[in-house]
């Protein structure tokens, strides 16, 4: 089984009208994803291709269609207004992947999730989304890489955790839940977080955390890891070959002219934690089959 | 997105930080006008580039120094002379250096003591700090790995904002007394302002200056704003140099492709920025060197495949190319298409390698396979990286 989502999970999607909502939508349902409504302010009463109510705000699909995890697509600009919004309407877990956020946005957004008695975690933005194979997907992830199983993968990166995850499948391992934290340098779930809530899963054996130049998100998970993983871990991190002071891509994704957030620090970091390192990104899952059977 | 110090300065009087008064130019008749509007007396010539240590660069010519104080109306032509249009090699720019375009000519002033001051967004706590220092003038990442001590560092909530305390905190920790007090508490308030309004990630000035006569007065000054709340700032995208970047990131940006170029000869096209670094640590693993980091994001159409593919190949350096695409939102027949398109439009005239895989990769592969177009297809990533490697290796 798994963490955060599950065959239980009822969804909301904000922005289920757009080009990408749509799409995405689609996809998930098709997976086996129950989105019991979705959201777009002035379409509230309209079916969205037959199937889905469309509310006008969060709190009604909340209060008229029992939503317990809401989903956002809506574009860079709207996007921390909508999450606000679903906090409002405390929704347990939001989910944003609309990449391009003003960081300032996301500060005021982080505020609101940590020092209001948020019932809200927030994941992203700017992430794959979520999935826990064989129940739920909610997200951009294409859901035949996945297989159900015991390992738990996080990562900030989307297309990165893909190839991690395609590795164990056909390996013959399937993952419990996999999330993706997003890559940018303010998010709503860390490294720490997402590890901290694996190890704690009783149906999740194995972890394997995926990261990226830039910032102290692995170096703090590594930390918890050293002092309170028993789980075999595994670990990669991209961008050892980046220049300094340039973002590459991910606006998280940046080595500071100090050299802070370097690939380096942060794979000694694991090493530390005792995580077992894939130095190249094709290795990723047998690093972790090197101390994990399952 | 960076800005000058001229622009950067500009700014910061808009929000009542005191500059010196000064003059930008772009060629030699704006370098007479902004001369003459100085005194004939100690004026400073500065080179206006996106990067640091202008003051310790040399010119390629051997000239040295980017920023002088000279004494005259007439030194400064002088000076002006030498630096417009030549190019500048700093600690930061590289070996290559920058051409220096614009220069900025500013009153000198008596200076009586340096600070620094800067607020950054501290990405661990999602809240701005105000980093201030005794120690101005010099490299402030330096001064902390060297005297941790001599770093004031006050966070500022994004809901509470800067209040009078934090203001009168940073002052007395500096040592102000008096009037200075006020003096820095309004330069601070303003800059905090500028900060949250501009969606600014780095506002600095250093040094900030104390003058013999009592005044503070911002010396230099240097702004990074948010590149996604640009959007809302169209006054500040005007502030945008496109003679700082290179073209093939300007071209690259005008798709909404994020493309940094980087040294070596192996072009990289791949979606997701986890992934793209992904692919140059791994041909890099391989003894290879990649060319560029490329990232066409998850919803890229066919245009901007081929508008990608003309980038990579602008860059003369490039000797293969692998391409490396894991489908979510991409559709591995969209990509597929795009380089079927781009191969009819640009001649690729060395090795591509084409690795597909997630949504749509059948269609993708079949699509590949059916164009004729001339490419080595890979089922993994890391065979991908192993047959470019070695098929520019044997190119040479």
């Amino acid at each position: 089984m798994s963490i955060l989502v599950n065959k239980d999970t009822r969804l909301v999607v904000q922005g289920i009208t757009g080009k990408t909502g749509t799409f995405h939508t689609q996809q998930c349902i098709e997976y086996g994803t129950n989105v019991v409504a979705g959201v777009t302010p002035g379409k509230g009463g309209q079916m969205w291709e037959g199937k889905v109510p469309v509310c006008n705000t969060v709190a009604e699909a909340v209060e008229q269609h029992g939503a317990n995890v809401s989903v956002i697509y809506v574009p860079p600009a709207f996007a921390a207004d909508s999450i606000l919004e679903a906090i409002e309407a405390e929704i347990p877990l939001v989910i944003c992947i609309t990449e391009g956020v003003p960081v300032r946005d996301m500060a005021e957004v982080r505020r609101r999730l940590y020092f209001h008695n948020t019932k809200t975690r927030l994941i992203g933005p700017n992430c794959p989304g979520i999935i826990t194979p064989g129940e739920c997907k909610i997200g951009i992830m294409p859901g035949y890489i996945h297989k159900p199983g015991r390992v738990g993968v996080v990562s900030r990166s989307g297309t990165l955790t893909y190839e991690a995850v395609w590795q164990l499948t056909q390996r013959g391992h399937g993952q419990s839940t996999c999330i993706g934290i997003g890559g940018d340098p303010i998010n709503g779930t860390s490294q720490l977080d997402a590890v901290r809530m694996l190890n704690e899963d009783p149906e999740t054996d194995a972890i394997i955390m995926i990261g990226e130049i830039g910032g102290s998100a692995e170096e703090e998970a590594c930390a918890y890891i050293k002092e309170h993983v028993k789980k075999p871990v595994a670990g990669f991190i991209a961008g050892a070959s980046a220049p300094k002071g340039r973002t590459m891509g991910h606006a998280g994704a940046i080595v500071s002219a100090s050299g802070a957030g370097t690939a380096e620090a942060k794979f000694a970091a694991m090493e530390d934690a005792g995580v077992s390192i894939a130095r190249n990104p094709s290795e990723i899952a047998d690093a972790l089959l090197k101390i994990y059977k399952g | 997105m960076n800005i000058h110090e001229y622009q950067a300065k500009r700014l910061l009087q808009e929000y009542g930080v005191p500059v010196p008064r000064g003059y930008a130019a772009t060629n030699s008749r704006e370098v007479e006008t902004a001369i003459s509007h100085l005194g004939d007396d100690m004026i400073v010539v500065k080179a206006q580039i996106h990067a640091g240590g202008r003051g310790k660069g040399t010119f390629t010519d051997g000239y040295k120094g980017g920023v002088k104080v000279v004494k005259n109306r007439e030194e400064a032509q002088e000076a002006a002379n030498h630096m417009l249009d030549n190019t500048l090699v700093t600690a930061q720019t590289g070996p290559e250096g920058r051409k220096v375009q614009t220069l900025y000519f500013t009153e000198a002033c008596d200076i009586d003591h340096e600070y620094y001051l800067a607020i950054v967004l501290d990405r661990e706590t999602a809240q701005s700090v105000i980093i201030a220092s005794t120690e101005g003038g010099m490299d402030i990442e330096a001064v902390a790995e060297k005297t941790p001590e001599k770093i004031i560092r006050v966070p500022i909530s994004p809901t509470m904002g800067l209040r009078h305390y934090h203001c009168r905190r940073v002052a007395f920790a500096l040592g102000f007394a008096g009037d200075q007090v006020k003096q820095f508490a309004r330069i601070l308030t303003g800059l905090y302002k500028m900060f949250w309004e501009k969606n600014a990630m780095l506002v600095e000035i250093n040094p900030l200056v104390t003058t013999k006569q009592g005044q503070l007065i911002a010396l230099d000054a240097k702004v990074s704003f948010d590149s996604n709340a640009i959007f809302q700032h169209p006054e500040i995208q005007q502030l945008r140099d496109l003679n700082e970047e290179d073209p093939k990131e300007i071209e690259a940006s005008k798709h909404n492709l994020a493309y940094i170029a980087l040294d070596g000869n192996i072009a990289c096209m791949v979606n997701g920025a986890g992934l793209a670094m992904a692919t140059m640590d791994i041909i890099q693993s391989f003894g290879g060197s990649p060319a560029n980091f490329l990232d066409v994001g998850g919803g890229a159409n066919e245009d901007q495949v081929t508008a990608a593919f003309k980038i990579i190949l602008s860059d003369p350096n490039v000797k293969g190319i692998l391409v490396n695409i894991f489908g979510g939102i991409m559709k591995c027949d969209v990509i597929a298409n795009g380089i079927v398109a781009a191969a009819k439009n640009v001649e690729i005239k060395v090795p591509l390698v084409v690795r597909l895989e997630g949504t749509n990769v059948e269609a993708g592969k079949k699509i590949l396979r059916e164009s004729g177009v001339a490419l080595t297809p890979a089922d993994s990533l890391v065979q991908a990286a192993e047959i470019i490697v070695e098929q520019v290796k044997n190119a040479d």
